[in-house]
């Protein structure tokens, strides 16, 4: 997709891509933004019914979000083995990742499932419909993240392997991933800590 | 899959697949230009769209009590008017600008993500035509026992909540039917499509510059286009989100903007204005670029403030963030907030001006040529001016609050959109329309269609303003013979065909001078940036190879240097500069690789409405399919071969 090799490009030095990345990072802090701030302000709000406080568990969240956050750590050993070329290394933990994505999915699901049967319904109040638009926005964002690194684990299956350039790279992904797991340290912190 | 254009010398037959001429070619291509074409035939094919739109409420308003159209068909045409305007023609004859000059005038091959670019191209083609199918398709619906329960024709199965959507009239309980969920879901589309080349045109600006070209050599478009890019990138995703909640509200039951769940109908204000102020700015900065490079060229003098219109842009797009509440000044916020909002009205204000006095001291003193784009740039200042100052008065909340919902409104932003951005857009496509076909359009024609669009604008828009002070309020399909509205509203009215007789004007004009206009010369204008280096039409390859960028205008001082008192003096050489640059462009001396076309963008766009669809009738196949068209778009997306290794392997 980049330009052709004679011609000049990336005064910047950064790798048009990964620039390509980062800027659409940004917009996703303007997409996570309006709807934390618009769960916020619903937060403060008295309108009488069923708050979340009445059906979390903070203790099954907590673990979930560990292991979310222990993904970071396997992205990281994963860019490390491919950085000294070991891709058998940098498959597994590229599925270690996925694994621990789809587990913290898995949790997600239970949960929602859980608040579900207690009464605590997408249409039941406005405490309610932005939890779920705001956790569910997130799960879709962990879900596409997973979808990636199960394709970037695809593609290391070829003879040649992985690179870090060219195509949909382990950075590429990497970044965003390891965004993922940064907007889950803001809304845990927000949705249900304060 | 990559395909090597040979120098010329080498081989007389480029390497082309089959698909380079004919409808395959344009559907599967990622060039640049081709879509910056297609984006812009699209747009002013909306434009005519909404132009219809608009001389139907026209001819409904010429006559007090009139009943040309139903209060309900009204309210759909206001509304597909102001979005389809909107969405549908300004933004994406911006687009068209855009992918066609931002490439050339930064000396870069393409875009940096071509494919994206393709992408973002066929989603707002699908996005349209998803909105547009709300007539074929959409009902709109009138609550229980109100007024507008009236038998409606396909007219009035349009989304009919007004181009801004307010709560919770827009909602389920007084806007039933599917209408304003076809208007919902096709924004979000449609914004999908800007976000997409909002991220590419900035990378394409940060990384594609070629040698030499740093940020303060960069032409006045090529950053105004970046400032629109941020604006877009920042504000687009409020408004997802924004129209996420009325689509939950609508579709599944959530009270966002409803208050019987606790939600609130001002919080769809604040977010719809929070981008929709910026949205402002999208659609200006783009005008305010081609000006900029319009007026030195026919001034023949530098750019005055060069460093200053740039800043001034960035403050425009900066501050543009921290006023969307004087749009609310008659809805429930605080004293505190009208001042402040008043206040950074006012603020900006400042870096508008100082473009405006930039302009001016650009065409001060300079031997002016009134070619036609030169006509429509000076009428831009004009009309701007007018529209920007009407815009201040608005800064003062008791004047605003009176005329809130007048047609001095209606007359202030089509001054700013239709006097500043279309006056703009029609300076520059007179002023690329050589570059890109390769013909000179007609000159006369050209006047004939200023002076026209310039009375009938005039006529049209002008009288608004004191029919607002006299107190017509918008949006409302009649007004009483008692009220003595009536004379300024036919005057309004012949107006706006006077407008569409100077779009015909145009139209003919085109498609003439594009068959049998005078063959081009490659810079006709003796124009100062580098996209006037290459041939005319512009080959697919842009610059037979990369331009090195010495200074700011740097064509101009290839073709100059001054004397001693600071004048132009052409230089002995620069007429063989010239042939030596045209024999050039036409022959490439080195290997040239463009990117190779896909099927892919246009597969990946087709899920969208599909999946539009199946939100609006909840129905499973539809998603289905949408979802299967996704993947197959995207799993084509990623195994594609890349151009790196393609490139390899053809060298092997």
């Amino acid at each position: 997709m980049s330009d052709s090799h004679a011609y000049p490009h990336e005064p910047t030095g950064v790798e048009t891509r990964k620039l390509g990345m980062w800027v659409f990072l940004s917009t996703e802090i303007l997409f996570f933004g309006t709807l934390i701030t618009t769960f916020m302000i619903f937060k403060g709000s008295d309108f009488p019914g069923m708050k979340l406080t009445d059906v979390y568990d903070i203790p099954f969240t907590s673990i979930s979000s560990f292991i979310l956050l222990m993904s970071s750590l396997t992205m990281v050993l994963a860019h490390n083995a491919l950085e000294v070329n070991d891709q058998e290394k940098t498959r597994v933990w590229l599925l270690a990742t996925a694994m621990l994505g789809a587990v913290f999915l898995a949790g997600q699901i239970y949960e929602f499932t859980e608040f579900y049967h207690k009464g605590f319904e997408l249409s039941t109040n406005i405490y309610s419909s932005s939890f779920y638009v705001l956790t569910g926005f997130h799960g879709l964002h962990v879900f596409i993240g997973v979808v990636l690194l199960l394709a970037l684990w695809g593609i290391g299956q070829r003879q040649k392997g992985l690179t870090l350039e060219g195509g949909m790279n382990l950075e590429f992904v990497a970044l965003y991933w390891h965004f993922v797991d940064i907007v889950w340290i803001v809304l845990f912190t927000v949705v249900y800590l304060i | 899959m990559t395909k090597i254009i040979e120098p010329k010398r080498q081989s007389s037959i480029f390497r082309r697949p089959s698909s380079e001429t004919g409808i395959w070619s344009w559907i599967t291509t990622v060039d640049h230009k081709k879509i910056g074409i297609m984006y812009g035939y699209a747009a002013f094919f909306f434009l005519l769209i909404g132009g219809l739109e608009a001389l139907v409420l026209r001819i409904q308003l010429s006559q007090p009590d009139n009943n040309f159209l139903t209060a309900a068909e009204y309210n759909a045409m206001f509304t597909m008017h102001g979005t389809t305007m909107i969405f549908l023609a300004i933004m994406p004859i911006s687009a068209a600008f855009f992918n066609y000059l931002l490439p050339l005038q930064i000396g870069a091959r393409d875009v940096a993500f071509p494919r994206l670019n393709a992408l973002s191209f066929w989603i707002f083609i699908f996005g349209g035509a998803f909105l547009y199918s709300t007539f074929i398709f959409g009902t709109a619906g009138a609550p229980e026992g109100g007024y507008l329960a009236e038998e409606v024709g396909w007219l009035g199965s349009a989304p009919n909540g007004g181009w801004f959507g307010y709560q919770p009239n827009a909602g389920m309980k007084y806007s039933p039917g599917t209408a304003m969920d076809y208007w919902a879901i096709g924004l979000q589309i449609l914004g999908i499509a800007s976000l997409i080349s909002a991220f590419n045109f900035i990378t394409t600006i940060i990384n594609m510059r070629t040698e030499g070209m740093r940020f303060m050599r960069m032409p006045v478009f090529t950053w105004m286009t970046f400032a629109v890019s941020f604006l877009l990138a920042f504000s687009l995703p409020i408004i997802a989100i924004a129209l996420f909640y009325v689509t939950f509200d609508r579709k599944f039951g959530t009270t966002f903007f409803l208050t019987e769940g606790g939600g609130d109908p001002i919080l769809w204000q604040h977010l719809f204005w929070l981008f929709g102020h910026p949205e402002v700015y999208i659609l200006i900065l783009p005008a305010f670029g081609i000006v900029s490079e319009v007026l030195p060229t026919f001034s023949r003098k530098p750019l005055f403030g060069y460093a200053a219109i740039v800043f001034a842009g960035f403050g425009i797009a900066f501050i543009g963030f921290g006023v969307w509440a004087h749009h609310m000044f008659a809805s429930a916020i605080s004293p505190v907030a009208q001042a402040g909002f008043g206040l950074s009205t006012m603020v900006i204000a400042v870096p508008t001006g100082v473009k405006i006095f930039n302009w001016l001291g650009t065409i001060w003193g300079g031997k002016l040529k009134l070619n036609t784009p030169m006509l429509f740039s000076l009428g831009f200042i004009g009309m701007f001016l007018i529209g920007g100052l009407s815009g201040v008065t608005h800064s003062i909340v008791p004047a605003d609050t009176q005329q809130t919902d007048t047609y001095y409104v209606v007359a202030h932003f089509h001054y700013v959109l239709f006097g500043g951005a279309l006056f703009g857009i029609f300076s520059g496509l007179y002023y690329w329309f050589p570059k890109v076909w390769g013909k000179m359009y007609n000159e006369s024609l050209g006047k004939i269609h200023f002076w026209l669009m310039m009375i009938g604008f005039n006529l049209t828009f002008g009288p608004m303003h004191w029919l607002g002070l006299q107190g017509q309020v918008r949006r409302t399909w009649v007004y009483a013979e008692e009220t003595n509205l009536q004379f300024w509203n036919i005057v309004v009215t012949v107006g706006a065909f006077i407008i569409a007789l100077s779009i015909i004007v145009f139209m003919i004009n085109w498609i003439f001078s594009k068959r049998n206009g005078e063959k081009a010369p490659f810079d006709p204008w003796d124009a100062r940036t580098i996209e006037w280096t290459i041939p005319s039409p512009t080959p697919v390859w842009n610059f037979s190879k990369a331009p090195i960028v010495k200074s700011l205008d740097d064509f101009w001082h290839t073709k100059y240097s001054e004397d001693e008192e600071g004048r132009a003096v052409k230089r002995a050489e620069a007429d063989q500069i010239l042939l030596d640059l045209e024999e050039e462009g036409l022959n490439p001396s080195e290997h040239i690789e463009l990117p190779s076309p896909s099927y892919f963008p246009i597969v990946l766009a087709s899920g969208l409405p599909f999946l539009g669809y199946a939100v609006i009738y909840k129905s499973i196949p539809l998603a289905l399919i949408g979802s299967i068209l996704l993947l197959i778009g995207g799993f084509g997306w990623g195994t594609e071969p890349l151009e790196e290794e393609a490139f390899e392997d053809s060298h092997e």
